[in-house]
């Protein structure tokens, strides 16, 4: 599947749906629409990656770095992922321990409202 | 599959946009007769592509046009992948250790983990490097009727 990121709205949260390949090829594109939007002020952000094939240390750098930003300024990151390889790739890097994991983007957000 | 080693060598530019073709690479030798669990190639196929993106990175901040060469040995008992760049070198002794993950300092640190996921995601790892380059190692221990991998599923 070829890389691509959409952002949509839903209540308070901003969701990137991430597809494809994310390596230092596609993380430059990765990295800027992320971080654009949390630059345009998004306090509740939740990124899917359930349609990811592969991520590699660029891309959970960048996981990473939008967790500090978007923690530092009080607000809330998500991540939903489906998926052992991309499961087991989170837990090994710890990522699990600084981002809140889902397993769909309904239960990411299901506190919208509140 | 014979005992007598199969290899073979090629080159990439040394350009993130070749990484998928390596991992490509990575999941046809796979299937050579290895009989590797789909877990154990997917695991590898990390571990190959981030050595290889760290090539590509050695490569650029030397400034150097040449390609990567990769070379991939396949035994009756390893599957191995030789990542060789003519960057500047560096230390693996000297490596940065990341602040464990409870501690809130981690969030400061982007990169660093492509090294940890070779040693987790492989059975073997080498590191030779040296002011004209570094080459890495990667090996899969294949499975066998008596031994399997460590993380063989």
């Amino acid at each position: 599947m070829e890389f691509g990121v959409t952002v949509a709205s839903s209540g308070r949260w901003e969701i990137l749906t991430v597809t494809g390949e994310i390596d230092m090829a596609t993380v430059p594109r990765f990295r800027q629409r992320l971080l654009g939007v949390i630059g345009a002020g998004a306090q509740s952000v939740v990124i899917d990656l359930s349609g990811v094939d592969f991520i590699d240390s660029t891309g959970l750098g960048v996981l990473m770095g939008a967790a500090k930003r978007v923690r530092g300024s009080g607000g809330d990151i998500r991540l939903v992922r489906t998926g052992s390889r991309l499961s087991e790739l989170i837990e090994l890097t710890r990522l699990d321990r600084v981002l809140d994991v889902f397993d769909s983007v309904s239960a990411a957000t299901e506190d919208s409202d509140s | 599959m014979t005992s007598d080693p199969t290899s073979l060598d090629f080159e990439i530019p040394a350009r993130p946009e070749y990484l998928s073709l390596v991992r490509s690479l990575v999941v046809e030798a796979a299937e050579m007769d290895t009989h590797l669990s789909r877990e154990r190639v997917e695991d590898f196929k990390v571990a190959v592509s981030e050595a290889t993106t760290n090539a590509i990175e050695a490569h650029a901040r030397a400034c150097r046009d040449e390609s990567i060469r990769i070379r991939c040995t396949l035994t009756s008992d390893r599957l191995e992948f030789h990542i060789a760049d003519q960057g500047f070198g560096f230390y693996p002794d000297q490596i940065q250790i990341l602040p464990e993950p409870d501690d809130p300092s981690r969030l400061n640190y982007e990169r660093g983990l492509g090294i940890y996921l070779m040693r987790v995601l492989s059975d073997d790892v080498e590191i030779h490097s040296s002011p004209n380059g570094t080459e890495v190692c990667l090996a899969m221990q294949l499975p066998t009727n008596n031994s399997k991998g460590k993380s063989q599923t």
